[in-house]
């Protein structure tokens, strides 16, 4: 393995609040080595280089969520981005987010979108009393859960998505239907017919279009665009 | 500069899965409750764990407490406390069965009870043969813990402060703690959050070696807050380097890939853990399997072109056993190491991955120091758990799966015996000290004003780099006291460090700069305690303890079955007895510990 230095262009979204009249865009660029595979590496060397660059990170394997951004026109995760799979020779294209509120640089603030994801219930409703040991699941009923779980709440999907963009405080977006299927799919959830009553609204679920932006974009490779067809099935079998 | 104080019952700091799981029992119990954390909760880096959460549940065959408590001692190479290992086995089927109720979405066997599968270390019959202990979500245990016990926090109405920083502790003159001093990052404000029960949850600190499975923000804030306020940092010579670790990356590959039958393998092809380890093979205790592959590179038979990283195989299983049981190992191999597992094995070496030591706890949660005369007395107010504090249920090496058992059962323990001490205490808080919040205005001002100085990412890298060098998988006599001057010089850079970002907003250069505050006391402390303590025990090996009739494999116990527990001021080492004695059942003795 050669450790090779080439050199790299970006072009960031630069803003801070406390110095800047308004965002501009800045061309900058660093040395990386081979070693630097992902575009969260050469993003750690360009820190080092200008240490007001800010970016969220944390744990560099695409499963905390905290690097979503908007690569080259596309949401994904810096740290699962590979350097090699950029065009040579132009810039890297790096921006927030797009329809959150910039907090500084690539940070925006995702208040809405945590606001959709709690509105659901995000959590597990069961009124019995709980039993001694744990209650029991088929292998067949927890799999329903796979593809649903996995969600690392990065707004990928839902920050690519136009009903989002225009009602980001109405409609609850990709990442909270899927978390509000992932219990309805819960053989140990008892609140279904009230997580329906509380979707069946012109916005909360009926706001996707199915233009597929989330799937596209989840660097999980979840689908929320079918979580919603289900939740829009059980919909219409209960109202039969 | 200015700062504003906030009053609570209690604030946490910390929001992984020791932090959520003590939180639970605080809102449950209605106090005021403020849960303070550097990222968004489900960011933390109980996130990444994967292979699983040790329960004697018994769901495949038969298993006992007791033996998982045999296990954990021996895996400690003694130097655990046997009444906290004792507490934490038998509390492990309460803890994981309620997380289960909280709707965690553990894998299931055929008859509906939850999955587990092997993992190195623990066994039945007190060490006879492999047990399925470890209670999974596919290799993805933590993500799944993490989100569940998240979702529950939201059910209890849990008061968070996301993204903002702890910076210091505050004690007074008693030593009773009192809260902390903290940053509200998107802003730069600073508030002291006035408690009556103060819980640290803060995590690991593997962000001091050079090669790690920590994330960025495992920066031991938490240790560096206490040694500040000049509580001693136990055990902190051990640090556990996992097998397998992606070569270059240090992405981690769980140990539930052994588990699952993954093979370990040299550049001759040959399985040599059958060497090292006749009996459990490759799922002998971590360290054992670590120093056995260093062994393998260092005696020339590595892998690659450079012959530094061995092959984990586990290309003879079944396909839809790996896409089932490991995707998210699959998923890594591909983006971290290139390499389909599928078809191909995986390039790993032993990676710095979890600090056995940590703030001194009992199985309370209580924060306990030395103090006239007595070996452990409660700090008044101050409770800590998981990766942080130091219980001590790991000792010398942890077993895989008893991190996230530790962080369920002690942040549970912690946040109740918060809970009836605030019941007891009055309404009043004791008054502020002014000089705690003085010593955090110092430290931002600093930084706020130094325009020349040490540059952060090159002094953390210095550090990581020494580290690595001087107290790795194999510890040298020399290389630990050249270390410890080494480190002495680093800390002196860190006392300069300069950042050219001034900004008040979401300053992230800033925030590092006050991590690597905390990072060199963690590797500090690491150094002088390696440097001092004159045995091989566990995780910490080192050249000149030889193997004697007495001190088999190095270990001295006449002279070193104690905790070792260093004060920043002054850099200065303390000891206390280990608990050799459980709370009902009779002391796991001495012996040789081997594989
Ligand atoms: C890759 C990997 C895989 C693992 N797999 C397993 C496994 O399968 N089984 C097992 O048992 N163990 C495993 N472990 C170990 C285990 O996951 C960790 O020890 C455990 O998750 C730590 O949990 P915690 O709650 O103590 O800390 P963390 O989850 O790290 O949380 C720390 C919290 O503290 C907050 N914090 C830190 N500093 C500050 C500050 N200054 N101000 C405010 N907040 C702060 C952070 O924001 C975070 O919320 C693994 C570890 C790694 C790295
Ligand atoms: S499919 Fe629905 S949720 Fe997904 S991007 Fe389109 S409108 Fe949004
Ligand atoms: S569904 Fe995918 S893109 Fe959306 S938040 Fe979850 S992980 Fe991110
Ligand atoms: S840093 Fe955690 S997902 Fe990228």
């Amino acid at each position: 393995m050669t450790n090779a230095a080439r050199t790299v262009h970006f072009k960031i979204y630069r803003y801070d609040p406390d110095q800047d009249a308004k965002p501009y865009m800045q061309d900058i660029s660093v040395e990386i080595e081979s070693t630097d595979r992902k575009l969260l590496d050469a993003m750690v060397k360009l820190k080092a280089q200008d240490d007001s660059i800010s970016f969220r990170r944390s744990c560099r394997e695409g499963v905390c969520g905290s690097d979503a951004m908007n690569i080259n026109g596309k949401n994904g995760l810096a740290c699962l981005t590979a350097m090699d799979s950029f065009p040579e020779g132009k810039p890297i294209v790096l921006r927030p987010l797009p329809g959150l509120p910039v907090i500084r640089d690539l940070i925006v603030d995702m208040t809405q979108f945590f606001k959709q994801y709690n509105s659901i219930k995000p959590y597990l409703i069961n009124n019995d009393p709980p039993p001694e040991r744990e209650r029991l699941q088929s292998p067949e009923d927890r799999e329903e859960l796979d593809g649903l779980y996995e969600c690392i709440l990065c707004a990928c999907c839902s920050t690519a998505c136009p009903s989002f963009w225009w009602n980001p405080d109405k409609f609850v977006g990709p990442a909270g239907l899927l978390a509000a299927y992932r219990f309805i799919a819960d053989t140990r959830d008892q609140a279904t017919s009230d997580r329906l009553d509380d979707l069946e609204d012109p916005y909360r679920l009926f706001r996707c279009h199915t233009i597929m932006n989330c799937v596209d974009v989840c660097p999980k490779g979840l689908n929320p665009t079918k979580a919603i067809g289900k939740i829009k099935e059980m919909m219409v079998r209960r109202a039969v | 500069m200015t700062y504003t104080v906030r009053k609570f019952d209690a604030v946490i700091v910390g929001a992984g899965g020791a932090g959520l799981r003590a939180a639970i029992q605080l809102s449950e119990a209605g106090y005021k409750t403020a849960v303070l954390t550097k990222v968004f909760p489900t960011r933390s880096h109980t996130v990444a764990a994967q292979g699983g959460v040790a329960a004697s549940l018994g769901n495949s065959e038969e298993d006992h407490w007791h033996w998982h408590m045999y296990d954990t001692v021996k895996g400690s190479d003694w130097l655990g406390d046997q009444d906290a290992i004792e507490f934490m086995c038998r509390k492990a089927n309460e803890v994981v069965v309620e997380l289960e109720h909280y709707g965690m979405p553990f894998d299931r066997l055929d008859n509906g009870k939850i999955y587990q599968r092997p993992f190195g270390g623990h066994m039945s019959n007190f060490g006879e043969k492999p047990v399925r202990r470890s209670c999974a979500a596919a290799d993805r245990t933590g993500h799944a813990m993490l989100h569940a016990m998240y979702q529950r926090n939201i059910k209890v109405n849990t008061q968070f402060f996301v993204e903002w920083q702890a910076l210091d502790l505050v004690r007074d003159a008693d030593g009773d703690v009192l809260g902390v001093t903290a940053m509200d990052m998107e802003t730069g404000e600073i508030v002291v959050f006035h408690a009556k029960a103060t819980i640290f949850a803060t995590g690991g600190s593997g962000r001091i070696y050079y090669s790690s499975t920590n994330a960025f923000i495992n920066t031991g804030d938490g240790l560096g807050m206490a040694a500040r306020a000049g509580i001693p940092l136990e055990d902190m010579e051990f640090w556990q380097f996992h097998p397998t670790g992606v070569a270059g990356a240090g992405v981690l590959i769980t140990e539930g890939v052994r588990g699952e039958g993954g093979i370990l393998r040299n550049s001759d092809g040959e399985r040599f853990m059958e060497r090292y380890a006749p009996n459990a093979k490759d799922l002998a205790s971590r360290d054992v399997v670590s120093r056995a592959m260093t062994t393998e590179i260092n005696e020339g038979r590595g892998c690659g072109p450079n012959k530094d990283f061995v092959l984990l195989d586990i290309t003879h299983l079944p396909p839809e056993t790996i896409m089932k049981r490991l995707p998210g190992i699959h998923e890594i191999g591909l983006q971290f190491a290139g390499v389909d597992c599928l078809k191909e094995p995986l390039p790993v070496v032993p990676t710095c991955h979890y600090q056995m030591g940590g703030i001194p706890t009992n199985y309370l949660g209580q924060v306990v120091v030395p103090k006239d005369g007595e070996s452990s007395v409660p700090v008044q107010g101050f409770y800590a758990a998981g990766e942080c504090a130091c219980a001590s249920v790991h000792g010398a090496n942890r077993l895989g799966t008893n991190s996230l058992l530790d962080l369920l059962v002690f942040g549970k323990s912690a946040g109740e015996t918060a809970v009836a001490d605030l019941g007891k205490s009055g309404n009043a808080h004791k008054p502020l000290p002014q000089e705690a919040i003085d010593r955090t205005l110092a430290r931002v001002d600093r930084l706020n004003h130094q325009k020349v100085g040490a540059d952060v990412h090159d002094t953390r890298l210095s550090m990581q780099r020494a580290m690595q060098k001087h107290a790795g998988v194999f510890r040298f006599k020399d290389m630990l006291a050249a270390g410890v001057d080494r480190i002495t010089e680093i800390e002196q850079e860190v006392a300069r460090t300069q950042i050219k970002d001034k900004s008040k907003v979401f300053n992230t250069a800033r925030i590092e700069a006050l991590e690597l505050d905390n990072l060199i006391e963690v590797a500090k402390a690491t150094i002088v305690s390696a440097n001092a303590r004159t045995e091989s025990r566990g995780a910490h090996v080192r050249d000149d303890a030889t193997d004697t009739p007495e001190t088999p494999d190095g270990r001295d116990d006449k002279n070193w079955l104690k905790h070792t527990l260093w004060y920043r001021e002054g850099s200065r080492l303390d000891y206390k007895p280990v608990h050799m004695k459980p709370m009902s059942v009779d002391t796991i003795e001495l012996k040789k510990r081997a594989y």
